[in-house]
């Protein structure tokens, strides 16, 4: 039983940082009606902001950590919608969904030029500790990467759905002509939804990178795993992207532990195929019409 | 007047460029590239290898080359692929290698080498998986020894200082790893120590913690770490952050300096045996760990020092043969031992079999405050 508690909050807690990576998707289809294929690499990145502001401006921690989500918000937001979709959005989706698949090249690729193709050390954001709880060694980080991933994301459902703001942003996403006859800033509530989501990878990057240690080509694994946590939670609802994340985590180390380490990589897949089939919409998602 | 001017330019331009290339052919190199992994997983070992071998080349040639011919050594990245590092090989030996250098990882070489075997060119691979020497390819050498070599150097340890009853393996299941692994359960099979909890991983792998969650409900007493390095250091963070406390003992990887930047204070105590320890308190050793940190400004683990003797292999055993003829050059290498005291650039005195396997001594390491620590070594078998 203690072995189960163990896995099954390291699991969660692993999963709520995918599921951060996976609000993300949700959020630019929402906003731009794209997928975002370079989402692992933006989770990828802010971790080297950090170690810029570490290594090179010799910034404190702290100071690192906020100047890394400034440089992120900035680049993988701001000039993101700038240069890559907005020149790219009138052309259609799939043009889009190319540039961003290039932007990912890109993003990995400049990364290893940069800063090399070794795995560099970061540094831990919560302490070393573990506690014990019914014979079950829990670690405090596991415990705050869940706590931070899940207060953010109650966060930002709150925002979205309490403040003005964020409903203005529930508005575009669901039907940008009518919330612009209603008054709504349209070009101004896309540009949140980009910047919400590059702080959201942004955080999921400074709590992953000290398990996964920063390396350009982190953003592999994310990026697919983030993708599939979408599609399996729904990939037009916040909520469900949150528990397809932290399915994946769960069962992937349930699995690891009491079916076989060997393929455990192929889970996921398996769980896509599974959830395309059975609930097309995915576990808590929406059917959507379009028409041709 | 123009058509004069043209005519007579082109001429001067003809003999200027048929000049030229006079004088390149008199300048004769031998060329010795270096296939390794600059990209991908086996970044960390591939580069150290390169810049190791590059220190040697440097050396070499600032001394006047190998029988007056200066090297040329050049990069080829694998990027850690198996099948783009046999295309590389190809490369080489089609620009005329003399010698290869490289890979460093087990399943590139392992695809790689009966490429360099058909074209009959010697090359000096850091892998350490056992069956790279078992399969009779006269041209393939080690630079250091293969895990059938090292790992039962840890059987001892594991017996009579530890005195476990029950052990983990945790492995990576790349041909390196399964090659340890496999001699692993054997030797622990011979002296009848029982593995509890058997746990394989897959290159590149970020999350340990079902792993490390599986070891600690094994009841297991001390636990085998056969990985990468960057996978090592993600394995030693995991275990401190599940609380693991019984001794993590590895081979060839587990204390090498990378693993514990990586690891942080996560590597603290941990203990490997390894074919060479770049802390090794020996005056050859420190001297070229010297050497390469102020030319690269970093650390380099053990890899630097396998690159480095491999050139230097190469050069020695030309010398002797008196000519630029890889097939006579692998006849030599066959049962040749270079002695340190004579071949100051081997660093250690070192011995080839008929396989091309290694002997050489060896080294018992732990980690303490942050660094490799040679706590014993181990005559050459």
């Amino acid at each position: 039983m203690s072995q189960f508690l163990q896995v099954f909050l390291s699991g969660l807690s692993t999963g709520s940082i995918y599921a951060l990576a996976a609000i993300g998707f949700t959020l630019l289809w929402q906003a731009a009606q794209t997928v975002n294929f370079a989402q692992g690499e933006f989770v990828m990145l802010p971790a080297f902001f950090v170690l810029i502001g570490i290594h090179w401006l010799h910034l404190p921690l702290w100071l690192s950590l906020i100047f890394g989500l400034i440089v992120a918000v900035i680049v993988l937001g701001l000039l993101f919608k700038k240069v890559v979709v907005e020149p790219m959005l009138p052309n259609g989706g799939l043009p889009l969904i190319i540039a961003t698949m290039a932007l990912s090249i890109l993003l990995k690729e400049g990364t290893k030029q940069f800063y090399g193709a070794e795995a560099q050390p970061f540094p831990n954001i919560f302490p070393q500790t573990t506690m014990t709880l019914d014979g079950a060694v829990i670690s405090v980080q596991d415990i705050m990467n869940l706590v931070v991933s899940l207060g953010v994301v109650v966060g930002l459902t709150l925002f979205l759905n309490r403040t003005r703001t964020g409903r203005c942003m529930q508005a575009t996403a669901q039907n940008p002509e009518v919330a612009e006859i209603l008054g709504v800033n349209v070009k101004r509530m896309v540009l949140y939804t980009f910047l919400v989501n590059a702080a959201l990878a942004a955080l999921a990057s400074f709590l992953i990178s000290p398990i996964y240690l920063a390396k350009f080509s982190n953003g592999e694994t994310l990026g697919l795993v983030a993708f599939i946590a979408a599609i399996v939670g729904g990939f037009n609802q916040i909520r469900g992207a949150l528990v397809g994340g932290l399915l994946i985590g769960v069962l992937d180390n349930l699995t690891a532990t009491y079916v076989t380490t060997e393929y455990r990589a192929a889970l996921p897949l398996v769980m896509l195929i599974v959830i395309i089939l059975w609930r097309p919409q995915g576990l808590l998602g929406t059917s959507e019409g379009r028409q041709v | 007047m123009k058509r004069q001017q043209f005519l007579a330019a082109a001429a001067l331009f003809a003999t200027a460029t048929l000049g030229f290339s006079g004088a390149a052919s008199a300048q004769e190199v031998v060329k010795i590239p270096c296939v390794c992994e600059l990209s991908g997983a086996g970044a960390v070992s591939g580069t150290n290898y390169r810049d190791g071998a590059r220190m040697a080349v440097d050396e070499i040639n600032a001394a006047g080359g190998i029988l007056g011919r200066k090297i040329v050594m050049t990069d080829m990245d694998t990027q850690t692929d198996p099948q783009t590092s046999r295309a590389l090989v190809q490369k080489a030996i089609d620009s005329g290698a003399y010698a290869i250098m490289g890979t460093v990882y087990s399943g590139s070489t392992i695809v790689n080498m009966m490429v360099a075997q058909r074209a009959g060119i010697v090359q000096m691979t850091g892998s350490e998986a056992p069956n790279i020497t078992e399969r009779g390819n006269p041209y393939i050498f080690r630079t250091s020894s293969g895990a059938q070599k090292g790992v039962p150097a840890l059987t001892a340890y594991f017996k009579d200082q530890l005195k476990v009853k029950k052990i983990a393996v945790e492995w990576v299941n790349n041909d390196f790893g399964k090659g340890g692994h496999d001699v692993f359960r054997k030797e622990m099979k011979r002296v009848g120590i029982d593995v509890v909890a058997d746990v394989p991983s897959e290159q590149g792998q970020a999350d340990f913690s079902a792993d490390v969650s599986k070891i600690k409900n094994s009841g297991a007493q001390a636990v085998f770490v056969y990985l990468n390095e960057e996978e090592d250091a993600r394995f030693l963070k995991e275990a401190k952050k599940q609380g693991l406390k019984v001794p993590l003992v590895g081979e060839v990887t587990l204390t090498g300096q990378k693993v514990i930047d990586l690891a942080g204070g996560a590597a603290e105590g941990a203990f490997a045996h390894v074919g060479l320890a770049t802390s090794a308190p020996i005056p050859s050793i420190e001297k070229f760990v010297a050497k390469f940190k102020k030319r690269y400004g970093r650390d380099t683990d053990h890899n630097g020092i396998k690159g480095y003797i491999g050139i230097y292999a190469i050069k020695y055993a030309t010398e002797m043969i008196g000519k630029f003829d890889s097939k006579a050059l692998a006849k030599k290498l066959h049962g040749l031992t270079l002695d340190a005291s004579k071949y100051p650039g081997m660093l250690l005195t070192t011995s080839w079999d008929q396989h091309g396997e290694l002997s050489r001594e060896s080294f018992m390491t732990e980690v303490k405050n942050g660094k490799q620590v040679v706590i014993g070594t181990v005559p050459a078998n």
